[in-house]
């Protein structure tokens, strides 16, 4: 009796799971294996079928200097956007979470990039950095007699302006992780601390930033994950050129699989990002505490 | 410290953050600047610069945009609907069933959250293209309906619902359906509004499927039917784009203006548990 009770449940629970579990195979396990089992065939064309090739697409992606570039641009573009924006987040949190003149104002004005579409976003932007018209051109020509900078169009200074752009638009977004897990800390510890005669400084050193380390860990994780997602903005501001200058890894598989079409090939790129993203998963395994943030 | 210090601390402390939130505001300021005025103001900021609707009009009127919107609208509903429905049933079973497997399956529902459908575009694109889906807003709307961070998220507060609420319920002759509706699904109510919220701005915000599953004006969402608008280099003028822009994410941002209270609460509901 008890057994046949067991086995309903079990029953019912895997009939919930299914429409979930069927969507879930569907367009995420089973693609996954897929671009594996793909990136060792070449690209069918026509009637030409795929056929197997081996470690083939693995020798062109080595020898292949645009993807080195790509993965070294990832590289500088998550260097670039996660301690800025990180170390800004904890800023306007601290700032938005005390007694402010003009606080939900302040609190706005951080938050709205976080709604704003990345694309629409990089319209506006692309005005900003436009060469001697821009604002950024007007401010620099009037305070210190700059000459007109092109800053996309220039391989230099092309990734920094995307950075930028990226900054801005998530540093409020991890702001209200920051601002959540401060209303969680005890003021009472913060009064203790006052009373020892302990300035602002030594407080957050002491007290704050070691109480949001779980915080500054689940959101470094996100950081690094979005760094390999968020690439709208680079097809209106400079669509990964000059010359792949800001071209970034996903842009690349986009660029090989669909104007290039070559299909293959975009699939061997993509292991190589699944296995970037598999890295990352093990080192947080390993070396985070893994209680944080998760029950 | 001295009184005197403390009030220049604080004074330097609120001059900075105004500073900073004003320059993280000049972009959207200037974008509602340049929307609203005459294209001969585009770069001169004087205060009685003469106010217009005309950049709108130009702007609807040079692209399709009331079709975006709707396929916008259409999208949005379509995922948010189907996230509801599959989510919750899947995470009613994580939450309060006992079955083979469990652990397993939870795993994979949770490697979702590193390994998104948009970084598998290659596969997903010639599954749409099997499936004889390619350019329908189905396409763009079917790989993020069951959706791993949606599971995560309504499982956790499944689980706060005490067990004795259940049991009462169960004892009635309820069923588990009717339990899960009656009892479940209202004491979630304030995270299926932060999940709401959240998913319906991440996904009227998406770009990159839905540019490349979609390819004509009958299935584009807004934000690629504005990146087709703007990648126009035929001198279509900045106030005009900048109006577009607006528009494009318009309703969004008066969503946002009028619930600003829910909407920081539930990107932050969303991200503690």
């Amino acid at each position: 009796m008890r057994g046949l009770i067991f086995r309903r449940e079990w029953i019912t629970g895997w009939l919930l799971l299914l429409p979930a579990l069927v969507f879930l195979f569907a367009f995420t396990h089973i693609p996954a294996v897929t671009t594996i089992l793909n990136s060792f065939f070449s690209t069918p064309r026509g009637r030409r079928q795929a056929k197997f090739i081996g470690l083939d697409n693995y020798e062109r992606m080595i020898a292949d200097p645009v993807f080195w570039k790509v993965l070294w641009n990832n590289l500088w573009f998550a260097l670039g956007t996660i301690p800025v924006s990180v170390a800004l987040a904890i800023i306007m949190a601290l700032w938005v979470n005390e007694k402010l003149l003009g606080r939900s104002f302040v609190r706005m004005a951080y938050f709205t990039p976080t709604v704003l579409p990345l694309i629409a976003v990089a319209n506006i932007w692309l005005f900003f950095y436009t060469p001697g018209f821009g604002l950024f051109d007007q401010i620099t020509g009037t305070l210190f007699g700059w000459p007109a900078t092109n800053y996309l169009g220039n391989p230099d200074t092309a990734l920094n302006a995307i950075i930028v752009v990226t900054v801005w638009k998530e540093a409020g977004f991890f702001m209200i992780f920051y601002l959540a897990a401060l209303q969680s800390i005890p003021v009472n510890l913060k009064e203790a601390a006052q009373i020892e005669g302990a300035g602002r400084w030594t407080i957050f050193r002491r007290i704050t930033f070691p109480l949001l380390m779980p915080t500054t860990l689940f959101v470094c994780v996100n950081a690094v994950i979005n760094s390999f997602r968020l690439v709208d903005h680079i097809f209106i501001l400079t669509d990964g050129g000059p010359d792949n200058a800001s071209a970034l890894l996903l842009f690349y598989i986009y660029e090989v699989a669909f104007r290039f079409w070559e299909t293959a090939y975009g699939a061997t790129l993509t292991v190589a990002l699944l296995i970037l993203l598999s890295l990352l998963a093990i080192s947080q395994f390993f070396f985070f505490d893994r209680k944080v943030h998760y029950k | 410290m001295s009184g005197l210090a403390t009030y220049l601390d604080r004074f330097l402390n609120v001059f900075a953050a105004w500073v900073l939130a004003l320059i993280w505001v000049l972009p959207l300021f200037y974008a509602v600047w340049t929307a609203f005025h005459p294209a001969a103001y585009e770069a001169r900021f004087e205060l009685f610069a003469p106010l217009t609707l005309e950049n709108f009009v130009k702007a609807w009127d040079a692209a399709p945009f009331a079709r975006y919107f709707l396929n916008t609208f259409i999208l949005v509903t379509m995922i948010l609907a189907g996230q509801f429905i599959l989510c919750t049933l899947a995470a009613y079973a994580f939450a309060r069933f006992e079955f083979p497997g469990r652990n397993i399956l939870f795993a994979l529902v949770l490697l979702q959250l590193l390994v998104m459908p948009d970084i598998l575009m290659v596969e997903n694109y010639q599954t749409m293209r099997l499936l004889n889906l390619v350019d329908t807003i189905p396409a763009i709307a079917l790989p993020y309906i069951a959706s791993g961070f949606g599971i995560f998220l309504l499982r956790q507060t499944f689980m706060t619902v005490p067990k004795e609420l259940d049991e009462a319920a169960r004892i009635e002759g309820a069923s588990f359906l009717t339990v899960l509706w009656k009892v479940y699904i209202p004491l979630a109510k304030p995270t299926y509004l932060a999940y709401g919220l959240v998913s319906v701005s991440h996904h009227w915000n998406n770009f990159l499927w839905p540019l490349i599953v979609t390819n004509s004006v009958e299935t584009r969402p807004v934000t690629v039917g504005l990146s087709v608008f703007s990648a126009i280099d035929s001198g279509v003028e900045w106030s005009v784009i900048n109006a577009a822009t607006l528009m494009t994410s318009g309703p969004l941002l008066i969503a946002f203006l009028l619930f600003q209270r829910q909407f920081v609460q539930s990107f932050m509901r969303a991200g503690i548990k």
